[in-house]
């Protein structure tokens, strides 16, 4: 599923909203959780999950290409844990759906 | 504080004028949907946001970290979140100040 396709699903579910609207909508939510992490703030779903920063230590590294030693900085990635709803719902179905794109 | 469902239908409200109750069933139903696409094998890819893909693991030994008794590990299926080159890029720029 895409976003486009999300966008599609969420719009057939709320006749009364104008596709465009939905659209709008969607990129707000996004928006908001890309922003929400670039500050370090943490994002909790119940049932789906929460989002939250790991820390990476400053480490020498390799370029993989050449074998150079490199020096990397520290920095923050985003990571998700999923909800126990979303990990069950999941695991539940697994014999039923294979995995697609 | 964290964000929650309730700020994402707060700005919904604000800035997109959706009233409450539309605001808030948006928010609930854009998360139902990923699941529900997650629920049937279908992974989701978000673009600018990143990808929530699914593994099926197998069984493997595992071990109660407390009393370090030996415990199986079922074989199951995972959700994984793969970030976004846009949003990684947008993370690696916080410095870590708060």
């Amino acid at each position: 599923m895409t976003k486009s396709e999300l966008i599609e699903q969420l719009s057939k579910k709320q006749p009364h909203l104008a596709l465009q609207d939905v659209e709008l909508a969607v990129k707000c939510i996004l928006e908001q959780m890309s922003q929400s992490l670039a500050t370090n703030e943490r994002i909790e779903v119940r049932g789906f999950g929460s989002f939250s920063l790991h820390h990476r230590k400053p480490r020498m590294g390799r370029n993989p290409k050449t074998g150079d030693a490199v020096s990397l900085t520290e920095k923050y990635v985003p990571h998700f844990k999923p909800g126990k709803e979303l990990r069950d719902r999941v695991d539940e179905t697994r014999h039923k759906y294979k995995i697609t794109d | 504080m964290a964000v929650t469902k309730a700020d994402f239908a707060e700005r919904l409200f604000d800035e997109l004028g959706l009233n409450k109750r539309e605001a808030k069933e948006m928010v609930e139903l854009f998360f139902e949907e990923i699941k529900l696409a997650l629920e049937t094998g279908e992974q989701v890819k978000i673009s600018g946001f990143g990808k929530f893909e699914l593994r099926d693991k197998s069984s493997r030994p595992g071990r109660n970290p407390k009393t370090g008794e030996e415990i199986p590990i079922s074989a199951r299926r995972v959700v994984t979140f793969r970030t976004g080159q846009k949003l990684k890029t947008r993370v690696e720029a916080y410095a870590g100040t708060e």
